[in-house]
């Protein structure tokens, strides 16, 4: 272990972490020094994304072992192909969320850079971790900087939902704890793949405790990602939150389906015995509900933010709703429409706020008349937003949804998708299309002068809508890296193998020694 | 021994969902630490108890305690105390900017 190239599986967790332990020593005002480490640090992420993507796009494996302790005793770090894309779209949509930040949003409150860079930490090492308490210590990283990050430049409406974001989130850490030492009671360990072992060896005495604990678990990736009905915090929070905040939160409801996949896939497969496929029965009427509910809340928004957020939500019962088919078409389908809905949605936060900040006191909402002073170029970007969210064709979102349709129709559900998924497509493109027209349409006042602008937050934006664009252009090679990720998900053996056999440890399990007598 | 602590992880946690579900901030942050020790007792008792036993080490035991929840109580503990103390915080934050320390207060019009 002494190449960097060794290392190079530890790197997107040490890079955010060295930067933000120095920019919480910069003094947080958003200096041009804090902000040339940040856009480094971010920036840095790329090529090391880029790397793990090349390196796992074969079927590779990597395996980092900290501290050079073998798995199941110490905290192993695993990048497989769903690892690294997670990475590398958490790296695109932080580097334009941050380049957003530039021009200016950084400067509203302490400490942005810092808590920016934190955030990424946690979100990188959720993707990476394959250990059940490490992915609860970098959920913890993750929400405490998305808490002081919702709060970034003060507010009453930011206050108000940052306390139920805080109280709600707490307290489904707690949930997580029970949930990690009901498994751990029950098999004595918590390393993912050691835990896949042991489950699938439980006894029948054992799979009460076993059941609850997975199913705890569930409930707290629920929380995280919003589904219904755990997932009214959202729209307020993500609604209030600054525009480059919002937009990098569109990727942490997606760390809590990544969470679902990762550990339930894991751990309570077909094959787990008596708490096989705990998961499953739960996340298709679950998928459903959250879309219901989102797209009324969509309907009822009257503000663009609010409106984007609730189209988070639908994404996140979208994804949960294709997890619930378990196939591995569907979970293929499910990781590219993962891809664009978290891309555009980024994207569109940033442009709502571009919007919101040339339409002066009016902001945001749809029930005022107010011109924005470049209507031709938001208005284009809008709509290409609009059109790639809400699955029409030509762009990325119709490829995704009509693949997901396509691998949901042997289902039983096969109905309840097609229904849920059309019919709320329709009523998104009602509530964009309305959206566009209260803003970009027989609107009053004469616009503000924009001379003087920084160019960074258009740039931005497009950058990440003009995702969904490169993922139609490319859907061939995107869609054959889903499919494969979502064949190496399905191979279980194949994780277990690469993280214990690596060192021909032998499990504790194997020798019969449970450390634990309950 | 195991009933007595089951005992004690419900009625923690029986009094913390209690107190979460007032209205207001205060009793709802009583709520979160009574939460936080249930949950740390249990982590505790989830490597099985082992009472009247050297803690960590000892010569001629037969049986250990497990050490693994231990370190991972005392994660939970960090976290808890770091978070609980950025609850408080905003809690008065709130206080000061909405003017009431309701959990759920109105929305403005």
């Amino acid at each position: 272990m002494s190449h960097l190239a060794d290392h190079l599986a530890v790197l997107p967790i040490l890079i955010p972490l060295a930067a933000g332990a120095i920019l919480l020593l910069t003094g947080g005002r958003g200096s041009r020094s804090e902000r040339g480490i940040s856009l480094a640090a971010a920036a840095a992420l790329l090529p090391v994304a880029l790397l793990l993507l090349a390196r796992t796009a074969s079927g590779e494996t990597l395996v980092y072992y900290l501290g050079d302790w073998p798995a199941p005793y110490g905290i192993s770090l695993f990048v497989d192909r769903l690892s690294a894309l997670m990475l590398m779209l958490g790296t695109v949509l932080g580097l334009g969320s941050l380049v957003y930040a530039l021009a200016g949003d950084d400067r509203r409150g302490g400490f942005f850079h810092a808590l920016f860079q934190f955030q990424l930490l946690g979100i990188n090492g959720a993707f990476l971790t394959g250990d059940l308490f490490n992915l609860f210590v970098f959920f913890e990283i993750l929400l405490i900087a998305s808490y002081a990050l919702q709060l970034h430049g003060g507010g009453k409406a930011r206050v108000r939902a940052a306390l139920h974001l805080v109280v709600l989130n707490l307290i489904g850490s707690s949930i997580f704890l029970i949930g990690i030492g009901a498994l751990y009671a029950a098999t004595g360990t918590l390393n993912l793949a050691d835990l896949a072992v042991r489950v699938s060896q439980t006894g029948s005495d054992q799979a009460g405790l076993l059941r609850t604990g997975g199913l705890l678990l569930l409930a707290v990736f629920a929380l995280k990602a919003a589904l219904a009905p755990l997932g009214f915090w959202l729209p307020p929070a993500y609604g209030s939150a600054a525009a480059p905040v919002a937009a990098l939160f569109a990727i942490l409801t997606k760390v809590g389906v990544y969470a679902i996949l990762r550990v339930h896939g894991l751990l309570f497969g077909p094959e787990a015995g008596p708490a096989a496929s705990l998961a499953v029965p739960w996340l298709l009427p679950v998928g459903l509900g959250t879309i219901a509910v989102a797209t009324l809340g969509l309907m009822a928004s009257r503000d663009l933010q609010r409106l984007l957020s609730c189209l988070v939500v639908l994404s996140a019962g979208t994804l949960t709703l294709a997890l619930g088919l378990d196939s591995r078409a569907a979970t293929s389908a499910a990781l590219y429409y993962l891809l664009n809905s978290t891309l555009v949605g980024g994207g569109l936060f940033l442009l709502a706020g571009l919007i919101a900040g040339e339409r002066g006191a009016a902001a945001g909402r749809l029930d005022e008349r107010r011109a924005v002073a470049r209507p031709g170029l938001l208005g284009s970007l809008f709509f290409l937003g609009a059109v790639g969210v809400a699955g029409l064709p030509p762009l990325a979102g119709f490829a995704a949804k009509v693949y997901l349709l396509q691998s949901s129709l042997e289902s039983p559900a096969a109905g309840w998708v097609f229904g849920f998924l059309l019919g709320s497509g329709l009523l998104v493109i009602v509530a964009l299309s309305r959206a566009g027209t209260a803003i970009f349409w027989r609107t009053g006042d004469a616009p503000s002068d924009t001379a003087g602008t920084s160019p960074l937050p258009v740039l931005s934006a497009s950058f990440l809508l003009l995702g969904t664009l490169a993922l139609m252009i490319f859907a061939r090679p995107a869609t054959e890296l889903t499919q494969a990720a979502a064949t190496q998900l399905a191979d279980r053996s194949a994780y277990i193998d690469a993280v214990l056999a690596n060192r021909g440890v032998s499990t504790p399990a194997s020798t019969g020694q449970v450390p634990n007598d309950w | 021994m195991e009933a007595l602590v089951s005992f004690l992880v419900g009625a923690m946690s029986a009094s913390a969902v209690y107190l979460l579900l007032r209205a207001r901030t205060f009793p709802v942050v009583l709520g979160l630490s009574l939460l936080g020790y249930a949950v740390n007792v249990f982590l505790f008792a989830s490597g099985g108890l082992t009472p009247d036993q050297a803690p960590l080490v000892g010569h001629g035991m037969d049986r250990l305690p497990d050490p693994l929840p231990q370190a991972l109580v005392l994660t939970a503990i960090v976290i808890g105390f770091g978070m609980t103390a950025f609850l408080v915080v905003l809690a008065l934050r709130a206080l000061g900017d909405l003017g009431d320390d309701g959990v759920d207060s109105e929305e403005p019009p």
